[in-house]
């Protein structure tokens, strides 16, 4: 047993705010994290294939679920307003969240108000997306992560690299080093066995749960008809949290607003066999405000907006609202699959993050949208039909374009849009490469070239070209 | 008989004049006459997908002047056919896509043959490209144009429904993950120990065949040149 070897954060290794290329570059080069990941995405990539295969009706259930986002889209102020009424009328107290630093001090207030200096967590995007941890931390109060990969990566100091899963980079050794190191109740002598490291977890939460005065949440869907909350998760850990602290805080994103209850029949079949593969997911919480003798005492809801209204005026690209969190994507995508979460530089990696990131905070993650080859495998699996190839390739038309790119860009355009030029300019290039033509191929060609050449040969163009022959049979 | 346009690509006018001609070879056989405009020249993608809208657009609007007059305008190209059909409305709001067929679909959905009377006596593995088999919905048209093919023997591409890590400006972009999808993509490619490793668009044939020929593999084929073999 290797024990004394620290485990080095993921995250640290990549440099911090480094554009994709080069961040990828880093990632490709780290062939343990590779191998963690082929393995995993592999393997739920096939589950789901599997079980979303079963349902005849899926193709409609997906049209459907694009339906009442594109509704909640149209009308996301009356829904929420709706919302805070239904769940204010049962007890609830709703808050309304500009941005990150307001949600983050609006939790960090109730939290004192509760007489309490730390809080479990249930498995939450929104809480990362607003840096709740290290909010509170650095504001004297303390927040533990309870869903197992959220806690091992709390555990390595790191940062999640999936949605879903977000200790996708650590195999089961590395987790039992990490557990030994950092997690103080580690019993002694722990294998990397599943149910082993499992049953160490389990015995350290226990002591979490049992002490919690406050609980922080996020949710995966908010319905405005009763104003409910739904959390779907597989360990039950999150129930825990949601049901034996006195106060519960739940950070919302407004896009996770449905109109009506019965509307989560639709996404109940969609997400658990899009995220996890399985046609159920074990726990299924939904709360509506506080009831006596029956779970929390004082529910609060953080209506979170940070960037998402702005999201809404963009016609194309705010069907990224339309996400669930389910990370499909993610797992068929082929440029995730060889850098894994951290070399996107944003809490929604993949495909998914490279169309939301850069709209959550315009100006940043520019290069996003180019960490993708088009192949479309996402919009494929997506259970809400985002249709992430067209938001890509929005997002770059709007986007800023380096000087040298946008003048060669500009001249090849002026080429083929003149028939003569561009027949002159295949001529020239036959001409040009003519020393070549026996070999065939181009091995090396200088910068930008290069960036083509370093994995892969060019062909040259051959002697005669198809124009030559069509004028000749012509005759 | 419709009047079908021939849309050779910007790719092959450059680098791979065998397909085009196959893909007359091919038409001429079912009975079709085939026109090419000399005037054509690029679809656009390359602008389109690269961020640059206005010279996308500009390049959409000489092709659809080009490719006005015909009922049907044919190319062997998945990639270059999705981007007239999906891209264009939004560029120039010409909706001359839906007269736009990669070569399969004119074959299966139009001429309604799916054998073309070719004979090819070598062992293909497919690679479904990316654009024709998601953008386009071409499914196993290529495929089944080749199960008809005379003395063909077609063998299973592993993860053959993953990307090459072409995508145009992605494979100089980011160059080093293009690289790394690349070399499973020729890996699988030499595994089935094909000789030929058949597609239905050439710039990704030019991707996966640059880098077989440093690692060694099938050699890269436009399946239209096979569906072109004479019986």
């Amino acid at each position: 047993m290797s024990t004394d070897a620290r485990i080095v954060p993921a995250a640290s290794l990549i440099p911090a705010d480094a554009p994709f290329p080069k961040a990828a570059k880093v990632a490709l080069g780290m062939p343990q994290l590779r191998k963690n990941l082929a393995h995993a995405t592999g393997t739920i990539r096939a589950k789901r294939a599997n079980v979303a295969g079963e349902l005849d009706d899926w193709e409609r259930l997906r049209d459907t679920a694009s339906a009442i986002k594109a509704d909640v889209q149209h009308r996301l102020p009356e829904l929420a307003i709706e919302f805070e009424r239904n769940a204010t009328a049962a007890g609830a107290t709703v808050h309304w969240a500009r941005d990150a630093q307001e949600a983050n001090e609006i939790a960090a207030r109730i939290v004192r108000e509760a007489g309490a200096d730390e809080v479990v967590k249930v498995k939450s995007m929104a809480t990362q997306e607003i840096e709740l941890n290290e909010h509170f931390e650095a504001h004297g109060l303390k927040a533990f992560e309870t869903d197992l990969a959220e806690l091992i990566v709390q555990l390595a100091e790191d940062k999640p690299s999936h949605i879903l899963v977000p200790a996708i980079h650590y195999n089961r050794t590395q987790i039992r080093d990490i557990f030994t190191q950092s997690m103080g109740d580690a019993p002694s002598g722990l294998t990397d066995e599943p149910a082993a490291l499992a049953e160490a977890a389990r015995l350290h939460l226990r002591r979490r749960f049992l002490s919690a005065k406050v609980a922080v949440s996020g949710a995966n869907f908010a319905v405005a008809e009763t104003g409910s909350l739904v959390v779907v998760e597989s360990e039950g850990n999150g129930r825990m949290c949601l049901t034996m602290p006195e106060t519960l805080i739940s950070i919302v994103g407004l896009e996770k607003l449905l109109p009506r209850f019965g509307d989560l029949e639709v996404f109940m079949q969609l997400l658990p066999r899009s995220s996890t593969g399985e046609r159920m997911n074990p726990y299924t919480s939904v709360w509506t405000g506080s009831r006596e003798g029956d779970g929390p005492r004082d529910v609060h809801v953080i209506l979170l907006d940070n960037g998402r209204t702005g999201v809404l005026a963009d016609e194309v690209g705010r069907q990224a609202l339309s996400c669930i969190r389910c990370s499909a994507c993610l797992n068929v995508c082929p440029v995730y699959e060889r850098t894994g979460g951290h070399a996107y530089g944003h809490v929604y990696p993949g495909p998914i993050g490279a169309i939301l990131a850069p709209q959550l905070e315009p100006g940043r993650h520019d290069d996003l949208p180019y960490a993708s080859s088009l192949c479309g495998a996402c919009y494929e699996v997506c259970p809400v039909k985002i249709n992430i190839p067209e938001v890509l390739v929005h997002l770059r038309q709007q986007g800023p374009h380096e000087a040298g790119e946008k003048a060669a860009m500009g001249a090849a355009k002026a080429v083929m849009a003149r028939p003569r030029l561009w027949r002159a300019a295949l001529k020239a290039a036959r001409f040009g490469s003519m020393p070549w033509r026996r070999k065939g191929f181009l091995r090396r060609l200088p910068w930008p070239g290069s960036r083509w050449t370093v994995s892969r040969d060019l062909p040259v163009p051959p002697k005669e070209d198809f124009r030559d022959w069509w004028k000749e049979r012509q005759r | 008989m419709p009047r079908v346009g021939l849309f050779i690509t910007c790719v092959n006018d450059a680098l791979f004049p065998e397909t085009p001609k196959a893909v007359v070879a091919v038409l001429e056989r079912l009975g079709y006459e085939v026109d090419f405009p000399a005037a054509q020249t690029c679809c656009g993608q390359m602008h389109a997908n690269s961020g640059y809208k206005d010279d996308a657009a500009r390049l959409a609007r000489s092709f659809e002047r080009v490719f006005e007059p015909y009922d049907a305008v044919v190319t062997p190209s998945g990639s270059c056919a999705a981007m007239t059909r999906d891209q264009y409305p939004h560029l120039t709001g010409s909706t001359i896509g839906r007269r736009v067929y990669e070569l399969s679909e004119f074959l299966i959905d139009v001429a309604r043959v799916e054998d073309v009377g070719a004979r090819f006596p070598h062992t293909v593995t497919y690679h479904p490209t990316c654009h024709g088999t998601r953008a386009l919905g071409l499914g196993d048209k290529p495929l089944r144009l080749l199960r008809a093919v005379r003395d063909i023997d077609l063998v299973d591409l592993p993860a053959a429904d993953q990307c090459c890590g072409f995508g145009g400006t992605f494979a100089l972009k980011n160059s080093e993950v293009s690289s790394a999808m690349l070399a499973d993509k020729c890996r699988h490619a030499a595994d089935t120990g094909a000789e030929y490793l058949a597609a239905a668009d050439n710039s990704c044939l030019t991707h996966i065949g640059g880098g077989i020929s440093r690692s060694g593999g099938p050699r890269p084929i436009h399946y239209a040149e096979i569906l072109a073999s004479a019986a």
